[in-house]
């Protein structure tokens, strides 16, 4: 059964701009999106800032009207069905907003126990749970103003679990959050499915969404570009290479020429300090080092590597090819 | 239901009563006006209008923190993030904002004690009250009613993002057509009409005549009927209010 369904989702922002002659625009932010996730299933949506993946989040949750299209949770319409559809998901979204600073973090979680329904016999004990569940407990008469990054997220999942719905949707929930935080809110995410929950993640770490995604959907400019298991994404890029050359002052017209290069897939430039690694995705069985070094005249080259694609690569193909 | 409302109360009083701002607009801001009112009455040496004086002032601090504060909170919550959270909660949405409204009427009842006390110790106002009981009836009434006020505004800050101005845009012209300093009888005729539709006119009307002598029962019945009528107004129009914030986007700054 597909607890989530997406059909043709599409969504337009009204925008204006200017002061006196004032301009009304329209934005597509999400142009006709479908897929559907399983029960018990972690899917991810994985995609680079202004894609379109919150948008297509808060169509789900009820919070925007889509403009067209149209979405189901557990079998029931968001917009007909809001109410009915609020009572069995939870929503949890990365940063730091989404508490009350000035409260504690039980008090946060009361108050919120009672905005979801939960029942009052069973409130204190369901939160005992979750701030075991989430590494809280022992803090909670803390105020939030006083939390770290990481314990805020940890309080934010907490609070989307409250009512214990089936359905979590947890947008970009490591976001900003140190290597040794992120590392156990992944571990939090896994338990969820682990206990039967059905999962929609957005993210934009590839090593995240491979790590816990059962399926991935690749979104884009408001498309689904791709989507598969991590590992049928990674093998639309395995038969090619990938060269990562270290250069000192590169310029952009020697970037858009390597990306005209035939057999180059996709080029990417990464800032280190004062370098910038240049990682050229190549088709299969071409060997192209020498051709992309001709076409960086005027730049000092550092180190010259090929290695095999990973999970980012197939991202990043599929990502500057839309 | 009531449970929700109560713990939404309790809540929303922890952060105001833990807010610096708060703090100022409940009880340093109203002297100040209080100052200009006792100043402006004190003629002569009836105690009377200085005593009409500093209950209108004191009703002008409930009013004040509501329509201000009230939007700034409601501004908060969208800067915050936990508007977005409130409307995908299963619980009415009314449920959930009129507590925030009442909450911040309940800040002005401190507003409220410090002008009568600054009354009291700098100008020696005696708070001498008539009728006890219907004091002690009105000025809950009172709170209620504005707090039920504040509701009906606090739909228009859900649903347009630029609404919190329009809070801070009706302090003044509200207080000075429910009469809070001035009698009502010095404004023109057309003026009338609105101040009636105003609960906190009903409101300082039955405080005054709980504390000069007259007959605030009435006063008290209209101030509740018309918070009854506020809030009933809110609730049919927050529906059509938050569907519109889904169509056009409005409920988050991102």
């Amino acid at each position: 059964m597909n607890v989530v369904e997406a059909v043709d989702l599409r969504r337009t922002y009204k925008t204006t701009t200017g002061t006196i002659r004032r301009r009304s625009l329209e934005v597509e932010a999400v142009r006709g999106i479908s897929f559907a996730i399983a029960e018990g299933e972690l899917f991810g949506l994985l995609g680079p800032n202004g894609a379109g993946k919150t948008t297509t989040i808060k169509m789900l949750i009820t919070l925007l009207i889509p403009t067209s299209g149209e979405a189901r949770v557990l079998g029931h319409d968001v917009v007909e069905d809001a109410r009915w559809v609020r009572e069995r998901i939870g929503y949890v979204f990365g940063g730091d907003r989404g508490l009350y600073e000035r409260l504690s973090a039980m008090d946060n979680l009361r108050y919120f126990a009672e905005l979801y329904g939960v029942e009052p016999k069973g409130q204190r004990a369901r939160i005992d749970e979750l701030l075991e569940l989430v590494g809280l407990k022992g803090r909670e008469k803390e105020r939030v103003e006083g939390y770290s990054r990481g314990m805020r997220q940890r309080l934010h999942i907490a609070r989307g679990l409250l009512h214990d719905p089936p359905v979590v949707f947890l947008d970009e929930p490591t976001i900003g959050v140190d290597p040794v935080g992120a590392r156990e809110l992944r571990a939090t995410i896994a338990s969820l499915t682990a206990s039967g929950k059905t999962v929609l993640l957005t993210t934009h770490y590839m090593f995240e969404a491979d790590a816990l995604c059962d399926r991935i959907a690749v979104i884009a400019n408001g498309e689904i570009v791709a989507q598969g298991t991590p590992q049928e994404l990674k093998a639309g890029v395995a038969d090619g290479s990938v060269v990562e050359v270290e250069v000192f002052g590169v310029e952009e017209r020697s970037v858009e020429r390597l990306r005209q290069l035939a057999g180059v897939r996709a080029v990417t430039v990464e800032d280190q300090e004062q370098k910038q690694l240049l990682i050229v995705q190549t088709a299969p069985g071409l060997e192209l080092t020498h051709a992309i070094l001709s076409q960086l005249d005027g730049a000092s080259v550092g180190r010259v590597s090929s290695r095999e694609p990973t999970l980012e690569d197939a991202y990043v193909a599929l990502v500057t090819a839309a | 239901m009531l449970r929700l409302l109560w713990v939404g109360w309790v809540m929303h009083m922890k952060m105001l009563t833990r807010s610096a701002f708060n703090f100022w607009l409940g009880i340093v801001y109203p002297l100040f006006f209080a100052t200009a009112a006792f100043f402006m009455f004190q003629s002569g040496d009836d105690p009377k209008p200085l005593l009409y004086a500093s209950l209108g002032a004191a009703v002008m601090g409930i009013w004040g923190a509501t329509s201000t504060a009230a939007g700034a909170a409601l501004a908060r919550e969208r800067w915050t993030g936990t508007l977005e959270l409130l409307v995908t909660a299963p619980a009415h949405f009314a449920l959930i904002l009129l507590p925030v409204t009442i909450a911040m009427a309940t800040i002005g009842i401190y507003s409220m004690i410090s002008t009568l006390v600054w009354g009291r110790l700098v100008f020696g106002i005696e708070l001498e009250v008539g009728d006890p009981l219907a004091f002690v009836l009105a000025v809950p009434a009172t709170v209620v009613s504005i707090g039920a006020l504040g509701f009906l505004l606090a739909v228009a800050f859900v649903r347009f993002r630029q609404a919190w101005a329009l809070g801070n845009m009706l302090e003044y012209p509200v207080w000075l057509v429910s009469g809070f300093l001035v009698p009502l009888t010095l404004f023109p005729d057309w003026v009338r009409p609105i101040s009636w539709a105003l609960a906190p006119t009903w409101g300082i009307s039955a405080i005054r005549g709980a504390a000069l002598g007259g007959s605030p029962y009435g006063d008290i019945a209209l101030a509740l009927s018309l918070g009854a009528g506020y809030t009933l107004a809110g609730i049919l129009l927050l529906e059509r209010a938050l569907r519109t914030a889904r169509v056009k986007a409005s409920l988050s700054l991102s």
